[in-house]
């Protein structure tokens, strides 16, 4: 049981530090974004269970901090793309199609 | 353990020295909620979890609120 | 668990947090640097659980649990600045 809690937090260690890289390399906002909360979701998850596999008493309450993870993180990411997008920061050079455009109220309205 | 706890000392220190030297007050408000972060972080090693959970509850989510609201009312660029 | 991973773990996840701050550093605008302290947040609540397990109390769990619910209010409060809310 030590040792599978051990690689599972390995892994996700591994993946919390390629998710703050990503945060450093990508060239732009978006990018950035996508970097950094889908593999630090993943990696924050994994390293929890982890925990929480190799401690049995803590499992239940490391689930749950698991799932708040899980829930939040989403909210703030697509509350930072879009603040991001309203306020007009724009796309990097390589991007090759930009379909918010065509929705530029977001919904609000239509 | 003891070179960890530098690093995140150091991080503590350049993001405290650079929420002093934006011009931009919102990175300023984002830096010193970064402090709050690593703060928290620093009192959890210092073997004080009851003041750490104060200092999460209290620095990350309700002092940048605060400070928010001030920006709005104010203005947000440094002259 | 032996000392050493620990330690390799927690360097690991500090250079992490470090890259983290760079960016926070560099970003060409607030939304970049939004995006960094919302990354090290995520970081910070597997920090605090592995350091939990590192000392091993139990009631060291708390903390990350109140992080992982209420650090994202500042970060949406942020966000509802930047697009022009509140």
């Amino acid at each position: 049981m030590d040792i599978i809690g051990t690689v599972v937090t390995g892994i996700g260690v591994a993946f919390l530090f390629l998710g703050n890289l990503g945060v450093l390399r990508l060239p732009d906002v978006y990018n950035r974004i996508q970097a950094g909360t889908k593999c630090t979701t993943l990696g924050a998850f994994l390293t929890i269970i982890g925990v929480g596999i190799m401690e049995p008493i803590w499992f239940w309450k490391a689930l749950l901090i698991a799932l708040f993870v899980l829930v939040t993180n989403p909210i703030s990411s697509h509350a930072i793309a879009r603040a991001s997008r309203k306020s007009g920061v724009s796309l990097c050079k390589q991007s090759v199609v930009d379909k918010s455009e065509d929705f530029d109220d977001f919904g609000e309205n239509a | 353990m003891i070179l960890v706890v530098s690093l995140l000392v150091l991080v503590m220190l350049l993001a405290a020295i650079a929420a002093f030297f934006f011009k931009d007050l919102m990175s300023a408000v984002i830096a010193a909620c970064m402090v709050s972060l690593i703060a928290s972080i620093l009192f959890y090693f210092l073997q004080a979890p009851d003041v750490a959970m104060a200092e999460a509850s209290i620095g990350a989510a309700l002092v940048t609120a605060v400070f928010i609201v001030a920006i709005r009312r104010t203005e947000r660029y440094e002259k | 668990m032996s000392e050493t991973t620990v330690l390799v773990f927690l360097a690991v996840i500090c250079t992490g947090i470090f890259i983290c701050f760079l960016r926070m550093l560099k970003g060409p605008t607030a939304s970049d640097r939004a995006v960094a302290v919302d990354t090290m947040t995520t970081t910070v609540v597997a920090l605090l659980v592995f350091l939990g397990f590192v000392f091993q109390r139990y009631v060291y769990l708390d903390v990350a649990l109140v992080y992982s619910l209420l650090a994202f209010l500042g970060l949406v409060a942020i966000a509802r600045f930047l697009e022009g809310g509140i």
